[in-house]
């Protein structure tokens, strides 16, 4: 076995934080190291000094044995080490081959040759198994296939050493499992990859080894083999993690959202929810099932007014709320935690008392004689929810933008669950999420059941919907193809459905 | 100091944490002058002189001054009508077409209305030059509310309406067939903004646009309406989500814009010239742009921002006299002014000041095409 990096005593200061404290990581040849963390366990600035983004204070790095220093992220890329960031660094507007070949064109006699270009990057690509289409533009591919042109130039500029930070936190299920495909294959090849995640089923499917980091250290390193998914979730957290909500059974009430035949069109002009008809009654959580992009995003839009329903009818608390404004279903008691936490969500600019009153400033106790802010009550609210939500933020007055994404997510929840709501809708709740985080977020869905609000659960995690839905109800092409009760559902079953068939799921 | 903080912990720490950042203004303005200082030298001129000309021209004696209060006041308040736009995340290039628009609305209320006690005709008169800008900036407000039309563009298309309106009007059924020079009757003295001393051409519309300062100041940060105004600004999609009407918030900001700007216009017409000339030529809209990008947007800036600016440009005449250099090294000041704040790194880098990494920019001047 030869060490491809090996990383000896890094540490990292910033002010307040110590964010690496003598971190020990070893990278083999040919082997994907699964580096496992919470938000904020030090991660991503281990791999900004391997990519030479940070400087460490002490430590060592040795690339293939010998000392390196890495100053900038040329000399990382010199050194044979690419990295794959979470947010895609292409440019939209040009080809896949321009974007790949960028700073190390092809020429002939001066003038950039794209033929050739194309083919080589073709070629490449393929001995790899990855297939891409040089010719096509990067803003017209998924998601999933953007992320394959970043790694084919990560390669193409000469990396033996992959770093994909948070690789799938933008994929469908589908194009994760396409990834863990292509990584196997570059390791068979012997580049060695670092893959960054806080996702444990991620790790089991296609690490070769693990290291966890926790508060800046390295709590653990262990293989896929000898552990379990409660050891590393506890092992990143620091703490016994419950994995699966604990919850009473349901005890239902009236219907509160009735949506029947609902048509709904996307910026395309394209019918995404056509004639969907659904029940939530209140007391219980309906889990809606589905691949991405089979119309969660314009049935939550249209529910809570954010987009106008082209036909049909949707009904809160037997009202016919189909052409209400946001303004007018948020009056009517619903909680909304959108999909897009950062763009509808919250305002970054924003001190967190204000994101906080976002869609309350205007009621009582914020507002006296509906003009005049009430700052107290405003910020006295915020003290009050930081507090019982435990969102990790040095005071209460910092921009929301500078918390962490779980953090974030629960300035939204505290929002949207502390005022009295009769039904909630809840767009993907924890993704991108760490283990404490979403276990907090899932114990709060739960205790708005209990506390008799109907609750729409929409998420691409089948785990989420298996662990906390009481019927699932699986969305296919715009419509709700099934709709089972949670005990008879399995994830075989829930599976076919997803995939749109219904005759055999049904045996 | 402590006392303070916890009295105010909202403000202090905000004032706190972007205590460097508030030095990059003062900073950019120093670096410009000694520029500007080089390129006299480089003239062959006198820098002392025309540097000490400059700040007696703007600063020193009663005339001096208050003639720089009298640019001032303009400036404030068309500054303010960018800035609360800006707020809003729209750009109003149309300042100066509000301007003429209120100039005229404020005029014609001036001289035409007759038989009023100043009480009721005053107000009446700067009310109707308020209007008049509201209703220019409503124009592009409404256009980009409901079609989605960029609001530079309509504004940009409204500024030479709006300048060839007045021209024509003055020239013809508005003029003082008695003069010979074309411009509008002299309004009623019942219409007149007083003077704030005699023999001197400052008026109360200075304390208008100090008072402005304030209001806009309020209006944003403790109403409802400012809150929502601002959150269109910062993020529409989440002031959508949070049951904010983007589209109402988009007109109402550029019709308080415009009637921002339409009071600068009406302090010209009712305080400095009493009367609109078809010479009137003015600029403060487009170097409102150049206030508010001082100020930060930020109303509490403006008045400095616009303080400079009058002082600038008034001083400039003596710096002249003092040291024969045209008046056009102070266009040079002040476009390094603007360069140095607009790309703040040269200013960054010359005197190391880090960008605080936790402040979120909260505005943006102006977005791209559509919404």
């Amino acid at each position: 076995m030869t060490l491809a990096l090996e990383v000896r005593g890094i540490s990292k200061a910033f002010p307040g934080v110590q964010a690496n404290d003598h971190i020990d990581f070893e990278l083999e040849k040919g082997e994907i190291h699964a580096l496992l963390g919470e938000n904020g366990a030090g991660k991503s600035t281990l791999m900004n000094i391997l990519y030479g983004l940070y400087h460490p204070d002490e430590g060592q790095i040795l690339l293939n044995g010998e000392e390196v220093k890495i100053r900038e992220s040329k000399d990382a890329i010199r050194m044979g080490i690419g990295m794959v960031h979470q947010h895609f660094m292409l440019i939209p507007v040009f080809t896949v081959a321009e974007n790949i070949m960028l700073g190390m064109e092809t020429t002939r006699n001066g003038l950039l040759d794209r033929a050739t270009a194309s083919r080589k990057i073709k070629e490449f690509a393929h001995q790899f198994g990855m297939e891409i289409d040089p010719g096509a533009l990067v803003k017209d591919l998924p998601v999933g296939v953007q992320q394959r042109v970043e790694i084919v130039k990560a390669l193409y500029r000469g990396a033996d050493i992959l770093i994909l930070d948070e690789p799938t936190a933008v994929l469908t299920p589908q194009e994760a499992n396409e990834l863990f495909r292509v990584m196997r294959a570059l390791a068979a090849q012997g580049k060695s990859i670092i893959f960054i995640t806080h996702k444990l089923k991620e790790v089991f499917a296609v690490a070769d080894r693990i290291t966890v980091l926790r508060g800046g250290k390295v709590a653990g390193s262990t293989t896929p083999d000898k552990a379990t998914e409660a050891e590393l979730a506890s092992m990143m957290v620091g703490r016994e993690v419950l994995l699966t909500v604990e919850k009473k059974p349901p005890r239902t009430g009236d219907v509160v959202l009735r949506v029947e035949n609902l048509q709904v069109m996307d910026e395309r002009h394209f019918m995404c929810v056509d004639g969907l008809c659904l029940e939530v009654r209140a007391g219980e959580i309906l889990g809606v099932a589905g691949v991405q992009g089979n119309g969660q995003t314009e049935l939550v839009e249209a529910i809570t007014g954010l987009r106008t329903a082209t036909g049909g009818k949707i009904e809160i608390l037997n009202q016919d709320t189909t052409r209400y404004s946001p303004r007018e279903i948020i009056e009517r008691g619903v909680a909304h935690v959108p999909e897009d936490r950062q763009k509808h969500g919250l305002v970054l600019s924003y001190p967190l008392v204000d994101n906080l009153v976002l869609s309350t400033y205007y009621r009582k106790p914020f507002c006296r004689n509906a003009f005049l802010l009430d700052n107290k009550a405003i910020d006295a609210n915020g003290r009050k929810l930081v507090a019982e939500y435990d969102i990790r933020t040095p005071s209460e007055y910092t921009q929301a933008g500078n918390l962490s994404g779980g953090n974030q997510q629960k300035v939204i929840v505290a929002r949207e669950f502390s005022r009295q709501s009769k039904l909630v809708v809840a767009a993907q709740p924890t993704r991108g999420l760490d283990v404490g985080s979403t276990e907090f977020i899932h114990q709060r869905l739960v205790q708005q059941r209990d506390a008799g609000a109907a609750i729409l659960l929409i998420s691409v995690e089948l785990d989420e919907i298996l662990s906390l839905a009481d019927r699932i109800a699986v969305l296919y092409k715009g419509q709700i193809i099934d709709t089972l009760p949670a005990a008879e559902a399995t994830p075989e079953r829930l599976g076919l459905l997803m995939a749109g068939i219904k005759k055999e799921a049904a045996q | 100091m402590t006392a303070e903080a916890k009295k105010e912990p909202r403000a202090f720490a905000s004032w706190l944490s972007s205590l460097p950042e508030k030095l990059i203004p003062v900073l950019a303005v120093v670096t410009a002058l000694a520029i500007g200082a080089i390129v006299i030298w480089a003239t062959k001129a006198s820098v002392v002189k025309a540097y000490r000309g400059l700040i007696e021209g703007a600063l020193v004696g009663v005339t001096n001054f208050t003639e720089t209060l009298v640019i001032a006041t303009p400036y404030t308040l068309a500054g303010l009508a960018v800035a609360l736009a800006s707020r809003c995340g729209l750009f109003n290039i149309g300042a100066e077409g509000q301007f003429y628009m209120g100039a005229l609305f404020a005029v014609y209320v001036g001289f035409a209305v007759k038989g009023l006690p100043a009480v009721v005709h005053l107000p009446l008169a700067v009310l109707a030059g308020a209007l008049g800008g509201a209703v220019w900036g409503a124009i592009p407000g409404i256009l980009k509310a409901k079609l989605g039309a960029h609001e530079v563009t309509n504004a940009i298309m409204l500024n030479y309406i709006a300048v060839k309106v007045v021209d024509y009007v003055v020239k013809n059924p508005f003029r003082d067939r008695t003069s010979t020079i074309p411009r509008t009757p002299y309004i009623l003295p019942t219409a007149t903004l007083p003077r704030l001393l005699t023999d001197h051409r400052v008026h109360v519309g200075l304390l208008i646009a100090i008072a402005a300062v304030f209001v806009v100041y309020w209006l944003l940060w403790k109403t409802t309406v400012g809150f929502e105004i601002r959150t269109v600004g910062a993020n529409p999609d989440a002031a959508h989500y949070a049951g904010i009407s983007v589209t109402r918030n988009f007109v109402l900001a550029m019709v308080l814009s415009g009637a921002l700007a339409g009071l600068a216009g009406t302090g010209e017409v009712l305080g400095t010239n009493r009367t609109l000339p078809a010479a009137f030529i003015s600029g403060y809209g487009f170097d409102s742009i150049a206030i508010a990008l001082i100020a930060k947007n930020h109303p509490l800036g403006i008045f400095p921002a616009a303080f400079l600016w009058a002082a600038l440009r008034n001083g400039a005449g003596l710096m002249q006299v003092r040291a024969g250099i045209s008046i056009d090294l102070i266009n040079i000041v002040q476009g390094l002014v603007i360069i140095f704040i607009a790309a703040d790194e040269i200013i960054r880098g010359l005197y190391r000041i880090k960008r605080s990494k936790d402040q979120i920019r909260d505005i943006v001047f102006t977005r791209g095409w559509g919404r």
